[in-house]
């Protein structure tokens, strides 16, 4: 049996390695990221990319709200759903530029975010996460139950392929140019968020609500403002699923996707923007990889969050720890 | 002088128990006023009242002429007041630097459109705090420090640090409850130099203290809180030879 120390120690060196060539390596991910749909002509590879892709965003999204703000957000999976659904119902009757849809689906998504977290903003830990639960299924009962918007548990087929002018985006390498280019999108803007007042309030609130207050800083605001943001790509990632797969039904948005993103933050480690990156990277490459267990999948998912928790709780690149690397560093 | 803060009849009471009764006192501008008595007279209590971070069962607090008895903790933070707590909350797990320029936040106003598109707002915030931040870290003497987690710093170091951050708001009025508690005789006599400093820089101080030299060196007027009570008041001369105050420490016939 490894011993804890062992592994820290092991991680601990490979992370000092990251950390002294961060943008190198950083530049040669998003490099492979780029060439990838060149070099294979699998289809099978790059629709796996999207997928990735997609589940990178959606994690990303995820990770500002639980990881920035501590806000245990179960019912994700509702929020991916209204971005879907809303991408499904506007498309199918309406031909509307696609740029507007993908904006329209994050707004729509913040809305309910903002209607769940007002009466939520009170609540901490457990009693938000269990309020969230409830919320993303009655988020799904609606879709299944309201048939004369959403088609109850037929779904909507025949969702048309996004248009620029007159390049339709349609095939696996263009979505996945096209999921790349909103996850780049995502990160830089994330990124100018968290390093500006507004992240450091986040920061904040995760950190000590009490301090927080005692600094003037609105906490239910705060932490309304955070969820809105977060869903709003949520949103967004939901968007992009309906225009890839062309059908949204209600199976889709079960409890299990919103445990399957939850698990991605966990595993890449909250609270920094690589960590979901990483976790979600693993967790979708890693079960089509063993491909033959496909329903072992679950099974693989919490042997995955089991490690996690017991080796490294802060996840593979969470945010304490790489923290209190940096000090060492300078130091 | 002009009154900065006034309590009329303040009381806070829990399921009975009277942690602050009626308690009414006038701090004057730009003094330091120390706030003593045993453990359990409701001092800290009366310092989450004033800050909003308790609501009052009754009376008034009125800063600068204006009733802030009704006030949440981060508008009474807005109009100038600030504290810092008896058990420490910083940020733990961000740097000094970090921490301070998190006391900014009122005095900033950078949103999500700003942060995005680095506007001038952007640009202004970030530099105010940024150069601001290391000044406070460099007036509590933390600046070699900036870049320790605040969970790594020393115990006094955490101190210094807890006060830089309250005076990130630009606070007149600073309330720092029990500063030098478990401090040496050193640390501590740092800490009374930077709290008279900052006095003497126009800031009026409310001290709550348990170390007598402290409180006796540092402080223009003394209140005596007992049982939630004010049982005397007056220089640190005559509150020292009160004999109720004797009477409330060390029980009857001791004086």
């Amino acid at each position: 049996m490894f011993s804890n120390s062992k592994i820290s120690n092991i991680i601990g060196k490979l992370k000092g390695i990251i950390l002294e060539n961060k943008l190198k390596i950083y530049l040669i991910i998003l490099i492979s990221a780029v060439i990838f749909p060149i070099i294979t002509d699998n289809q099978y590879y790059i629709y796996i990319g999207v997928l990735t892709l997609m589940y990178m965003i959606l994690a990303s999204s995820l990770n500002i709200i639980v990881g920035y703000t501590y806000q245990y957000l179960i019912g994700f999976a509702g929020f991916f759903a209204i971005g879907a659904y809303t991408t499904a119902i506007i498309t199918t009757s309406y031909e509307v530029n696609f740029i507007f849809v993908f904006l329209i689906s994050g707004i729509i998504a913040s809305i309910f975010a903002l209607l769940l977290g007002i009466p939520t903003s009170r609540l901490g830990g457990i009693f938000f996460a269990f309020a969230t639960l409830g919320f993303g299924e009655i988020i799904r009962l609606i879709i299944i139950n309201w048939d004369t918007l959403t088609r109850g548990t037929f779904g909507i087929p025949g969702i048309p392929r996004p248009k620029l002018f007159n390049f339709i985006i349609n095939t696996n390498t263009n979505f996945y140019y096209f999921a790349l280019l909103i996850l780049l999108v995502q990160l830089f803007i994330s990124y100018r968020v968290i390093n500006s007042r507004v992240g450091r309030a986040w920061l904040s609130l995760k950190e000590n609500s009490e301090a927080a207050k005692a600094m003037g800083i609105k906490i239910a605001k705060y932490r309304v403002l955070n969820l809105m943001y977060g869903t709003f790509w949520a949103g967004m990632g939901g968007a992009f699923f309906a225009y890839f797969t062309q059908y949204v039904s209600p199976d889709t948005f079960v409890l299990d996707e919103g445990f399957r993103i939850f698990a991605m933050v966990l595993v890449g480690g909250m609270g920094t923007l690589i960590g979901p990156i990483a976790g979600s990277g693993l967790l979708t490459i890693l079960p089509e990889l063993v491909r033959e267990f496909a329903r072992y999948q679950l099974i693989i998912y919490g042997i995955a969050i089991l490690l996690i928790i017991h080796y490294r709780p802060q996840g593979l690149f969470g945010a304490k720890e790489l923290a209190q690397a940096k000090v060492e560093e300078k130091k | 002088m002009a009154t900065i803060l006034k309590t009329d009849k303040v009381c806070k009471y829990f399921d009975g128990v009277k942690a602050v009764d009626k308690v009414s006192i006038e701090v004057e501008e730009g003094i330091i006023l120390g706030i003593i008595g045993p453990n359990g007279a409701g001092k800290t209590t009366l310092f989450n009242v004033l800050t909003g971070m308790l609501a009052e069962t009754d009376g008034k607090v009125i800063y600068k002429n204006k009733d802030i008895t009704k006030l949440s903790p981060q508008d009474i933070t807005n109009i100038g007041i600030s504290r810092t707590f008896q058990n420490i909350k910083l940020f733990d797990h961000l740097s000094a630097h970090e921490n301070v320029k998190i006391g900014f936040h009122t005095k900033t106003k950078t949103g999500f459109i700003d942060a995005i598109f680095k506007t001038k707002t952007y640009k202004n915030d970030e530099q105010k705090v940024n150069e601001k931040g290391i000044k406070l870290l460099k007036r509590v003497g933390l600046a070699e420090k900036q870049e320790i987690l605040g969970q790594n710093l020393s115990y006094g170091d955490k101190r210094r640090l807890e006060i830089a951050r309250a005076l990130a708001v630009e606070p007149d009025l600073l309330l720092v409850d029990e500063p030098t508690a478990g401090m040496n005789a050193k640390e501590t006599r740092t800490i009374v130099e930077l709290l008279d400093k900052l006095n003497d820089e126009g800031i009026t101080v409310i001290i709550i203290e348990h170390d007598m030299g402290v409180i006796m060196n540092l402080c223009d007027e003394i209140v005596v809180l007992n049982d939630g009570n004010v049982i005397s008041r007056g220089d640190p001369n005559y509150v020292q030879n009160d004999p109720a105050v004797r009477e409330a420490y060390l029980g009857k016939g001791a004086s």
